[in-house]
């Protein structure tokens, strides 16, 4: 019984961090699967969600700014808006740079935000971390309210799919689509093409930040690590090809599909030795990589391809 | 003034010929691939640790494993280039990006599995120094570092000027649809181009890893500031490269400078030094994209 018990709650972390990179990588997708804009910061976005909403909801502390013991919403919808207005004031400035060139910029920015996230100890309480955020429905203790909180990250995920899904297939989307495939086309059409990929931008940023906030309240921590690209920028960009970019079901499950593989192989080193623990924990990232590289010369449009409506 | 130059001028200049040896495969790459590879910063931690392992067995000097380091930064990119990046010669250049990305992390678990994930050094204890004027010391691995990164730039710069493979990779970085023109070879070139960036590499790793210490991300921090170098010298132009190079290295050393001021505080926390790098690079893809010697733009 104990085993079976070990195994549903294993189950149920699965499936709550899984729909919380569902709910990253439909931000990714949006910005890159519709819009075209080719961000490698998700991390940055993610650790700025996910400190936002520590800083909000943790207990009162001498160790950093806050601790402001607010309502776990507060804390995501702040999270929220300040990935919003990062993105808006990145976005302002880098998005007028194309391909490459974003994904240069984006990246840096993240890496100068990890960078900020260790250094000022008065914001982040550097290395040391958040600890003490708390999760909503605790009270209800082991397993109810993990339940409670896989409903709520399944609920806010299902929310943010059906948006997206009537977004994309609304004038919106299309015009979104058409900047991806032919900018000068669609600003001749007279579309401010400028002003749609901030929109893109920001909306995409605030459901990764969103997506860390959650992973934050989920972890009941927040460290340095949440800015690492590796874990979310890397896994968030293979899901998606994985999965199929420009096609919002593709998406998410290609998040729960990478999420299973990655956390599997975690299991997996529990088997071991300890001495292949850690190598196991680095074999792993070579495995996604090279899955990567499988679905990338194999089959590019990923599991589920993007749907090319045309007119009859 | 001494201090100025010792500790911060000087080991600008160092910290920019590594920089430089990155930067001149990173241009040349974007210019004749035509995307960013990502996974640069990992070749040069896999050369770092290829001439570990020489050191540690042989117990020889890390500048006696150069060679060792150099065949293994040749192998490893152009294994990579066969395997990640040549199926992918008619797609998107997004694609090889993404791709990149993948392969330096990849490239960096590999490493990790094999060297472990602790800092190393290939010598313990001080380094030695020498006195060059009063207040004025250098330390014997700086000379050496600028003596070696000068000697290699200044053999790619032979081989670029006066081979013909040479010409042909200058001629299909400047415009590679008019050099194809003229019948140049384009996978022979492109193995060329890996040649010299993936040794270049390897060396750079070498260097920072005297002139610090090595870790598997020591690579990967080294983005930015290559990057940065490729696009202020401007795409495509190895000579640009090297002088946005230095411009990068000794600028992001003054940041730190604390006597600008006047109060002893310095401009910047040498933690965030990168930062200096990624602000030169952001200004100039705004303002002026091609870079001080009018590179390409994609």
């Amino acid at each position: 019984m104990d085993i079976l018990y070990g195994w549903m709650m294993y189950g149920l972390s699965l499936l709550t961090v899984g729909g919380i990179y569902g709910i990253i990588v439909l931000g990714l997708n949006l910005q890159w699967g519709i819009t075209g804009l080719f961000n490698i910061g998700i991390a940055g976005f993610f650790a700025v969600g996910a400190y936002s909403t520590a800083i909000l909801t943790s207990p009162a502390t001498e160790n950093h700014v806050g601790g402001f013991e607010l309502p776990v919403a507060i804390g995501l919808l702040g999270s929220m808006f300040f990935s919003g207005i990062m993105a808006f004031i990145i976005g302002k400035i880098c998005l007028r740079l194309r391909g490459d060139y974003l994904a240069i910029a984006t990246i840096g920015l993240a890496e100068i935000l990890r960078l900020i996230l260790k250094n000022e100890v008065w914001l982040t309480s550097g290395p040391r971390g958040i600890p003490g955020i708390p999760r909503p429905f605790e009270e209800l203790g082991q397993p109810w309210a993990e339940i409670a909180f896989l409903l709520i990250v399944l609920t806010i995920l299902f929310i943010i799919y059906l948006a997206l899904q009537r977004a994309i297939h609304s004038p919106w989307g299309r015009v979104m689509r058409a900047i991806r495939e032919n900018e000068k086309a669609a600003a001749s059409t007279g579309k401010d093409v400028d002003g749609l990929r901030l929109e893109a931008f920001v909306i995409g940023s605030i459901f990764m930040g969103l997506g860390g906030a959650l992973l934050s309240h989920s972890m009941k921590f927040v460290g340095p690590s949440a800015s690492d690209p590796l874990v979310t920028t890397f896994l968030a960009w293979v899901m998606l090809t994985i999965g199929g970019s420009g096609n919002n079901k593709g998406a998410v499950i290609g998040a729960f599909i990478i999420w299973t593989v990655w956390s599997a192989s975690e299991l997996l080193s529990g088997v071991l030795s300890f001495k292949w623990m850690n190598q196991l924990s680095y074999f792993r990232v070579f495995l996604i990589g090279f899955i990567l590289q499988i679905i990338l010369q194999k089959k590019p449009e990923g599991i589920i391809p993007e749907k090319v409506y045309q007119h009859k | 003034m001494t201090e100025l130059f010792t500790y911060y001028l000087f080991p600008g200049l160092i910290l920019g010929s590594i920089y430089a040896l990155g930067a001149i495969g990173v241009s040349l790459l974007f210019g004749i691939l035509r995307f960013a590879h990502f996974a640069h910063g990992d070749l040069m931690t896999f050369g770092a640790y290829v001439a570990f392992s020489m050191v540690t067995l042989f117990n020889i000097s890390p500048y006696m494993a150069i060679p060792a380091s150099i065949v293994g930064g040749i192998g490893i990119s152009i294994l990579i280039d066969k395997v990640c990046y040549r199926p992918f010669r008619q797609s998107k250049t997004i694609v090889l990006v993404i791709s990149s990305l993948g392969v330096s992390l990849m490239l960096r678990s590999i490493i990790q599995i094999f060297w472990g994930v602790d800092y190393e050094v290939y010598f313990s204890g001080i380094q030695p120094s020498i006195d060059v004027a009063e207040d004025f010391r250098i330390k014997i691995h700086h000379i050496w570092i600028m003596l070696g990164s000068f000697s290699l730039i200044f053999l790619t710069h032979l081989f670029l000027k006066n081979t013909k493979l040479g010409k042909a990779m200058r001629a299909m970085s400047d415009d590679s649809e008019l050099a194809l023109i003229t019948g140049i070879h384009t996978e022979r070139v492109i193995t060329a181009t890996w040649i010299i960036g993936g040794s270049l590499a390897a060396v750079a790793g070498i260097f920072l890893g005297i002139d610090t210490q090595l870790s598997p991300s020591m690579g990967w921090d080294q983005l930015l500031p290559l990057f940065a170098a490729a696009i202020l010298g401007g795409i495509g132009r190895p000579y640009g490269a090297i002088a946005g190079a230095m411009i990068i290295g000794v600028a992001e050393e003054l940041s730190s400078y604390p006597g600008f001021l006047g109060e002893n505080a310095p401009l910047l926390s040498p933690a965030y030094k990168t930062g200096v790098a990624f602000f030169i690079m952001v200004v100039m893809l705004i303002f002026k994209p091609t870079g001080l010697f009018r590179g390409r733009q994609f």
